[in-house]
């Protein structure tokens, strides 16, 4: 019965994509579109096997950039909350400045790290480093600020330490809004990677990740390629998110409701 | 000096001697509260929502500080009475990602009792109150009455002398409330703490308690003391009783009276 409905709905998918597919196709044919405006998904599925060395090349080196970035933000935003939540007054004084690093336009900076460490793999894990920072951070320090009081006054009536509430209830408590800042953060990482590297990435061959080689396709006016760059780019995200989604489930659906139920 | 041993046990268990409370300088909200309570006693608050009864616990707690007066707990501070006093909160404050046996092991863990003491006492708790086929659930899986029960666990759980309960049954049904009394009884009267328990329920405060306190809100005062002198062990039997129900009806009449109605 459930396998039945399994293969039916994956029966869906693929109509509906062969669909999709049948419908694109038709619009070159009744617009007569040159290959260099629109590519039929024929020839884009041609230059991914024919290029796909360089994509794979190019698409590992992204992933690479928003995967570090994302770990480096995890780490450093999840200590940065819990510096937050260990005072008030330190929180009132710096937290105004993480909302600046959401707001810093991405695309400003990038240059300047170009200019300060020259560009590469480093330059470009930096930039998605950075625009993951503040939505960990954000997220992670609601969390740990978000106990309830009596829970608190619970710990407190046994003699906890400071450490014990951090680790045995502020964290734990913590780790749903972590989670929802660490999704918000997959989807981001992988823009800033790309976008990093349109400024910062290598030009040496072989080196640069999908911007880079975005902007190559561009400039050699190889349509095709470029959406076959476009396409990998966006089963990155595909892919960070539903990992994050996984490890979400791993970690919280024994207790959390929202993971539960499947709602948010 | 030594202090005789019977001395130390008939010193009463907890003194609050005309103490004062606002929060942050605002308008009194407890103002020249005495109070006895001898060892082994169980003492209930009612009052009118907002007249300071949870107030009153965290102070006895050493969870928020006083503006003047001095309370005494088993002779101590509160704060550093702590070890000897659970408090026990109207919703159960559970932790989530614990199972129910490591919800009940919390405080022995906060306190770093080895694990295999921890194990077996957790155990004997979980049986002790009927939970011991729940041991591995998640609070999400519990009834409300469940959850009650593992706070409770988990508040005997350090062996406490003095127990404070602030409205522990206030969200349940009137049977399962009815049940835990019953049930609380006899765990008093198994281990012999002593209980300050603040309640909404009139019937409940009479059953339970040898002593019930009437508050008066703005500022919150004791407007009367109510001795309730049915024999322990109370049971279900108790509760049509003649003596009972006159009890419950005169703290009523009490309780509405400082409402001014
Ligand atoms: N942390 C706090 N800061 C400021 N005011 C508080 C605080 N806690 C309680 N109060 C105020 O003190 C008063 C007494 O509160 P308290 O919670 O002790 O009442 P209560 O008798 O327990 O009421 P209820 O029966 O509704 O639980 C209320 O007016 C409340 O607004
Ligand atoms: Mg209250």
């Amino acid at each position: 019965m459930t396998m039945r409905r399994v293969l039916l709905r994956l029966l869906n998918a693929i109509t509906l994509f062969a669909l999709l597919l049948f419908l694109w196709q038709c619009i070159i044919w009744v617009f007569h579109l040159a290959p260099y405006v629109l590519p039929t998904p024929w020839a884009i599925a041609r230059v991914v096997v024919q290029r796909f060395p360089a994509l794979w090349s190019s698409l590992l080196t992204s992933a690479i950039a928003a995967g570090g970035g994302l770990l480096a933000s995890i780490v450093v935003g999840v200590a940065i909350a819990m510096l937050f939540a260990q005072s008030r007054w330190l929180r009132e004084m710096l937290l105004p400045y993480t909302i600046l690093l959401q707001t810093v336009p991405i695309v400003a900076i990038a240059p300047l790290l170009l200019m300060w460490i020259g560009p590469g793999l480093f330059a470009v894990t930096l930039v998605a480093f950075i625009i993951c920072l503040a939505p960990i951070i954000a997220n992670t320090t609601q969390g740990l600020i978000g106990v309830d009081r009596n829970m608190v006054d619970l710990f407190t009536m046994h003699n906890a330490t400071r450490a014990q509430i951090l680790w045995k209830l502020r964290l734990p408590h913590a780790l749903p809004a972590l989670f929802t800042g660490i999704r918000i953060a997959s989807g981001i990482s992988v823009i800033g990677a790309i976008t990093g590297d349109l400024f910062a990435g290598s030009a040496t061959v072989g080196q640069g990740g999908l911007g880079y080689s975005i902007t190559y396709a561009l400039a050699q006016v190889q349509t095709d390629y470029l959406f076959a760059l476009v396409f990998a780019a966006t089963m990155l995200g595909f892919f960070f998110f539903f990992a994050v989604v996984f490890l979400e489930w791993c970690f919280l659906h024994h207790w959390h409701e929202s993971v539960q139920t499947g709602d948010r | 000096m030594t202090i005789p041993l019977n001395d130390a046990t008939q010193r009463p268990h907890v003194v609050l001697d005309r103490i004062t409370k606002s929060y942050g300088g605002g308008s009194p909200i407890l103002d020249d509260i005495g109070l006895t309570v001898r060892r082994g006693e169980f003492v209930s608050l009612v009052g009118p929502s907002g007249c300071g009864k949870s107030t009153l616990l965290k102070l006895i707690a050493g969870l928020t500080p006083l503006d003047s007066g001095a309370i005494s707990v088993d002779g101590m501070t509160p704060a550093n009475a702590r070890e000897t006093v659970s408090f026990i909160f109207q919703d159960a404050t559970l932790l989530p990602w614990r199972t129910v046996s490591q919800n009940v092991g919390l405080a022995l863990e906060l306190e770093r009792a080895p694990q295999e003491i921890r194990q077996q006492k957790v155990d004997a708790l979980l049986k002790l109150v009927g939970l011991e086929h729940a041991a591995k659930s998640y609070p999400r899986q519990l009834s409300g009455g469940m959850k009650m029960r593992v706070s409770i666990a988990r508040a005997l759980s350090t062996r406490p002398s003095l127990l404070l309960l602030d409205e522990p049954f206030g969200a349940l049904d009137e049977i399962s409330r009815d049940r835990l009394n019953e049930e609380l009884l006899r765990l008093k009267a198994e281990q012999g703490w002593t209980a300050i328990f603040v309640t909404h329920s009139v019937a409940e405060a009479v059953f339970l308690s040898s002593r019930v306190l009437v508050l008066a809100p703005h500022p919150g005062r004791i407007a009367k003391e109510i001795e309730i002198d049915l024999p322990y062990p109370r049971t279900a039997e108790t509760r049509s009783l003649d003596a009972y129900e006159d009890l419950v009806a005169l703290t009523g009449r009490t309780l509405r009276g400082v409402h001014g109605l």
